[in-house]
């Protein structure tokens, strides 16, 4: 057993905020390993551990403010720690991808790593260790560091990976419809009206609390397909980042369905500029139970989504653009949105998918209820 | 003794002979010195019952032998070269070095093996003479076997099938009184082997197996009666062997005297002994033989020994059947 | 009665039957020989009426010896005749392993290539039909173990009716395992079957999640499964291995590669048997390819007993396989 003290790093620090975690339970770490972030009088400060082990627990939480000599976490030493249980298959393909399978979750008998674990866990941790790499040179500016490294690759690897295997296996089945936006955006800036810049709504956070709630309805679509249909409680909604470089990052809007229309706009307020400097942690890209790609600005009006496997529907909303509309037998100009749902037919049918799109419509239509 | 022997016919025997008992000398020596390994089984002392035997068969006919078989593929013809070569394990034996003293074969000269688990061969040979039923073919099938062997349930069943059957076979009981160190009364509730063919209705002899012209003489007979009725004939051939079961073998199980006894009746000495009498050879002839043989045994260990090694990558073969054998 | 789809119906009995009377047809040097083949119709009536049709040379009665009648059809098959021997169960083969190991197996080998003996043995073998402990045997392994000799295991009606065929064209010695609790079974099989191939396993239920390896008995067991897990979205393959010596082990090596996980599935004892030998080949030649350890379902270690309730648990049943599957794949 090893414990990690928060380190003193000089005669004068008494103590220091635990800012950010970089490794989580189960992590396998070696000395010299950057492992959390510590804000002292002097700034922001990376803490490196010298010693090796597995992560055991985190005693301290972000934000906390300890005195030094506290103890932030447990380890386990390497010589008592048990082998990372994985299968041939899975050790053989980490290899080949280059992944830590200390960070890797197993869910194969007795708890090993197999061949579905590690294709899982690819894309959050090869985005994890683009985060590492960009934290160990700060000075090197994220979208260089795309240019430049590797990681520019290990991204299309795993979006090629991800939605090859997508593709393989996922018979999809599409449903579109086109959503009457007027009275929503009205609403919307109704409220906006009230707010201070920066606390003003967008529009997508409107999409995506109804999405949320719409999947509160049709539990179907929120789940996953491993051997069967698995619904899941908590509604995360992975959210389409497009990186400028090219590629994207999907981090993950956790318990979707409980957050506010406010909530909903901090966090993506949060994660959207992160994400596009690839400063996500590894734990905000894992377990979304759905994904929405969102084209917002343009002109393009419809996106046809491949499924994020093991995921079971991905949401695609257009552009919201200015369309003729039919309403009680007159012709009007409306602000309208297109959206489309891509699903898997393995795990609902045509019906799910209307019921949903219908649902989302109708909460779209009332938007003092979002 | 008979009295009088065509003094060719005499000297062709007398020779065949005289080739095995050296033939095996020499095996034993080259043992001695490792040319030849694994079990080595002679069959000195018994060359009549190969030799008188052999005069009744005819080049179509079968036959299958024992581990002590060197003296039955002499008799045969197999040619001692590639016996002996055999025995050394080189690639020009003729199992091709993969059988070994106990497992000598001449698919050409109808020589079935060389068989070593006591009375397995049995139950085979009633097969090769059925097919030949089958076939309606005049071929009979020989088989020899020890007394040993007659011990085995596969014997009985074998003389069961075979008289059941009816088919063209050829029992040869070589009956050396010793299987392996036990001795014929501490195995058998009936020692006369003959008398075990009443039990399944065929018809039996014993000969004195040290007497090659008794034995071709018996011999003969059998064999015209197995193709006159086409039925099975148990020929027992009582016999002795002069040396040890195998090379490694104290002989604990039987006193010098009984050897010494025994081998005042060599079988050689006394087909010998006649032809002097009746005046067919001389001494002169016997040596002049003698030396013929020599000069065979000597040329067989020369082929042996210019012999080749099979390569190690055919070590798999012939577990199954190459093309050209299909 | 043929069908629609040019298949008919038949039971594996009257399969193994028809080959016989085939191969009694086609060739002259054919003969059928063992206990009860011909006055009583073959012991499991495999035989029946085929006496009167070729006559007593052909379809030989034998006493009760498995030796020697076992070594007469070794002789015969050396001397020109392309004898069908069948040894009336497994069981009693033990009497006639000496033959079978000894000279059937070795007399090519021994006589340099000389002697090869094509003779076809047929053995009734299995369990499932109360028999109890002398009578309830799966010798598959014995067999396998034997270099010379060439295994075959009929696991399916065609299997039933083409193998005896393909083992007649053999030069070496052939021993088929034919399945007493499958004799009433009814199959289809394309209406003009006849001879198969018999080198090669078969892959008989395509899938992606599992490869499921067996034989015998073990073939139908396994597609029931196969099929019920399919109903839970698993995708199991199903490999028949046929030859169970010399293994096709590209088939199943195959499969594996595909799908990552095997379950090898045989009615006989688990120490020493052919799963034993397929978890080994896994290991050494797809060992990287493995997402899950290879697991094995054999017969309990116990000499058969008599009730039926104790001889259905001793050997794995199509539900076992499904469970097992369940467990393998962590299927909730």
């Amino acid at each position: 057993m090893i414990e990690f003290r928060m380190p003193s790093l000089g005669a004068d620090m008494e103590d220091g905020t635990l800012v950010e975690w970089l490794v989580k339970p189960g992590a396998a770490v070696k000395r010299g390993d950057i492992i959390a972030q510590v804000d002292t009088q002097k700034g922001l400060i990376d803490i490196e551990i010298f010693e090796e082990g597995v992560v055991k627990e985190l005693l301290v939480g972000e934000g906390e403010k300890v005195p030094v000599g506290k103890t932030l976490a447990v380890l386990d030493s390497t010589e008592h720690r048990v082998g990372i249980k994985a299968s041939p298959l899975a050790k053989r393909m980490a290899a080949e991808k280059d992944i830590d399978l200390a960070l890797v979750t197993g869910t194969g008998e007795g708890g090993a790593i197999t061949k579905e674990d590690v294709e899982k866990a690819a894309a959050a941790v090869i985005s994890a260790k683009i985060e590492k790499t960009a934290q160990v040179d700060e000075k090197k500016e994220a979208t260089e560091l795309l240019e430049t490294s590797s990681a520019r690759h290990n991204i299309r690897q795993a979006i090629a990976s991800a939605m090859s295997k997508s593709n393989r296996e996922i018979p999809h089945y599409y449903l579109e419809t086109k959503i009457d936006l007027t009275r929503s955006l009205a609403w919307l800036t109704e409220t906006n009206r009230e707010r201070t810049v920066k606390n003003r709504l967008l529009p997508v956070v409107l999409l995506i609390r109804a999405v949320a709630l719409a999947l509160k309805k049709v539990p179907e679509l929120n789940a996953w397909y491993e051997n069967g249909l698995v619904k899941k409680e908590e509604i995360n909604i992975g959210f389409v980042v497009s990186l400028r470089g090219g590629g994207v990052m999907i981090p993950a809007i956790r318990d979707a369905g409980g957050k506010s229309l406010d909530e909903l706009m901090t966090a993506l307020n949060d994660m959207i500029p992160r994400a596009r400097a690839m400063k996500l942690r590894s734990s905000e890209l894992v377990n979304t139970t759905i994904t929405i790609t969102s084209l917002g600005e343009g002109q393009v009006e419809l996106v046809y989504g491949v499924i994020y496997p093991p995921q079971v529907a991905l949401v695609g909303f257009g552009a919201i653009l200015e369309q003729p509309w039919a309403e009680n037998g007159m012709l009007n100009v409306r602000k309208t949105v297109s959206v489309t749902l891509a699903a898997d037919h393995r795990a609902t049918d045509g019906m799910t998918g209307s019921r949903f799109l219908t649902e989302l419509n109708s909460l779209l239509q009332t938007p003092g209820s979002l | 003794m008979e009295n009088t022997i065509d003094r060719d016919h005499g000297k062709q025997m007398l020779y065949q002979m005289m080739l095995i008992r050296r033939f095996e000398e020499k095996a034993a020596e080259l043992y001695t010195q490792t040319k030849i390994r694994g079990f080595l089984h002679l069959y000195v002392g018994e060359e009549a019952v190969a030799v008188g035997v052999m005069q009744a068969l005819k080049t179509d006919d079968n036959i299958l032998s024992t581990y002590r078989e060197h003296g039955h593929a002499l008799a045969r013809g197999v040619d001692p070269g590639r016996i002996m070569a055999e025995m050394y394990g080189k690639q020009e034996g003729c199992s091709r070095g993969r059988g070994g003293s106990m497992h000598l074969f001449d698919a050409g000269k109808k020589f079935f093996g060389g068989n070593a688990i006591v009375g397995g061969h049995l139950p085979v040979a009633v097969g090769v003479a059925l097919a030949a039923k089958k076939q309606k073919a005049a071929r009979l099938t020989c088989c020899f076997f020890g007394e040993g062997a007659a011990a085995e349930g596969e014997f009985h069943e074998s003389m069961n099938l075979a008289m059941l059957w009816e088919v063209p076979l050829l029992f040869v009981c070589e009956n050396n009184l010793y299987a392996m160190g036990t001795a014929l009364r501490y195995s058998h509730s009936l020692p006369q082997i003959e008398l075990k063919g009443s039990a399944y209705g065929m018809e039996s002899m014993a000969v004195n197996g040290m007497d090659v012209l008794a034995v071709e003489e018996a011999a003969i007979r059998a064999a015209e009666k197995i193709r006159s009725t086409g039925k099975p004939f148990l020929l027992v051939c009582n016999t002795y062997r002069f040396r040890a079961h195998s090379m490694f073998d104290a002989e604990l199980y039987r006193n010098k005297a009984e050897v010494e006894e025994w081998k005042k009746q060599d079988p050689i000495t006394a087909l010998q002994n006649l032809l002097l009498e009746q005046g067919s050879l001389d001494a002169a002839a016997i040596s002049e033989l003698e030396s013929t043989v020599e000069t065979a045994v000597q040329k067989a260990v020369g082929f042996a020994e210019a012999g080749s090694w099979e390569p190690v990558e055919d070590l798999t073969r012939f577990v199954y059947s190459e093309p050209q054998n299909s | 009665m043929a069908n629609e789809n040019n298949t008919i119906s038949i039971t594996y009995r009257e399969a193994i039957k028809q080959a016989l009377r085939d191969a009694l047809r086609a060739d002259e040097r054919v003969f059928l020989m063992g206990e009860d083949v011909g006055r009583y119709g073959g012991a499991f009536a495999v035989s029946k009426g085929l006496l009167e049709e070729f006559g007593p040379d052909r379809i030989m009665d034998t006493p009760l010896s498995e030796s020697g009648f076992v070594g007469a059809g070794i002789g015969a098959a050396i001397a020109g005749m392309r004898p069908v021997v069948e040894v009336m169960t497994v069981n009693f083969s033990l009497l006639a392993m000496d033959q079978i190991v000894n000279n059937a197996a070795t007399l090519l080998h021994m006589s340099g290539g000389q002697v090869n003996v094509p003779v076809v043995i047929r053995m009734n073998s299995g369990l499932g039909r109360q028999l109890a402990a002398q009578h309830s045997h799966s010798w598959e392994s014995f067999y396998a173990h034997i270099p010379g000799l060439k295994v075959l295991s009929a696991g399916t009606h065609e299997d039933a009716r083409g193998m005896l065929l393909a083992a007649l064209k053999e030069p070496d010695p052939v021993v088929i395992f034919e399945y007493t609790a499958m004799l009433n079974l009814e199959g289809k099989i394309p209406a003009g079957a006849g001879i198969v191939e018999i080198q090669k396993a078969a892959i008989r239920r395509e899938g992606k999640d599992i490869s499921i390896i067996t034989y015998g008995p073990g073939v139908y067991k396994s597609l029931e499964a196969a099929n019920e897990l399919a109903k839970l979205g698993i995708d199991a393959e199903v490999v028949d291995l046929r030859v169970l010596r010399p293994l096709d082990e590209s088939c199943f090596l195959q499969s594996v590669r595909k799908t990552h996980r095997a379950l090898v599935v045989e009615e006989a004892w688990r120490s020493v048997s052919i799963s034993a030998e397929i978890s080994s080949r896994i290991m050494e030649q797809a060992f990287y390819e493995l997402d899950a350890p290879v697991h094995r379902l054999c017969g309990v270690e116990v000499p058969m007993p008599y009730p039926k309730h104790l001889e259905d648990i001793s050997v794995p049943q199509a539900g076992d396989i499904v469970n097992m599957i369940k467990k393998i794949l962590q299927h909730d």
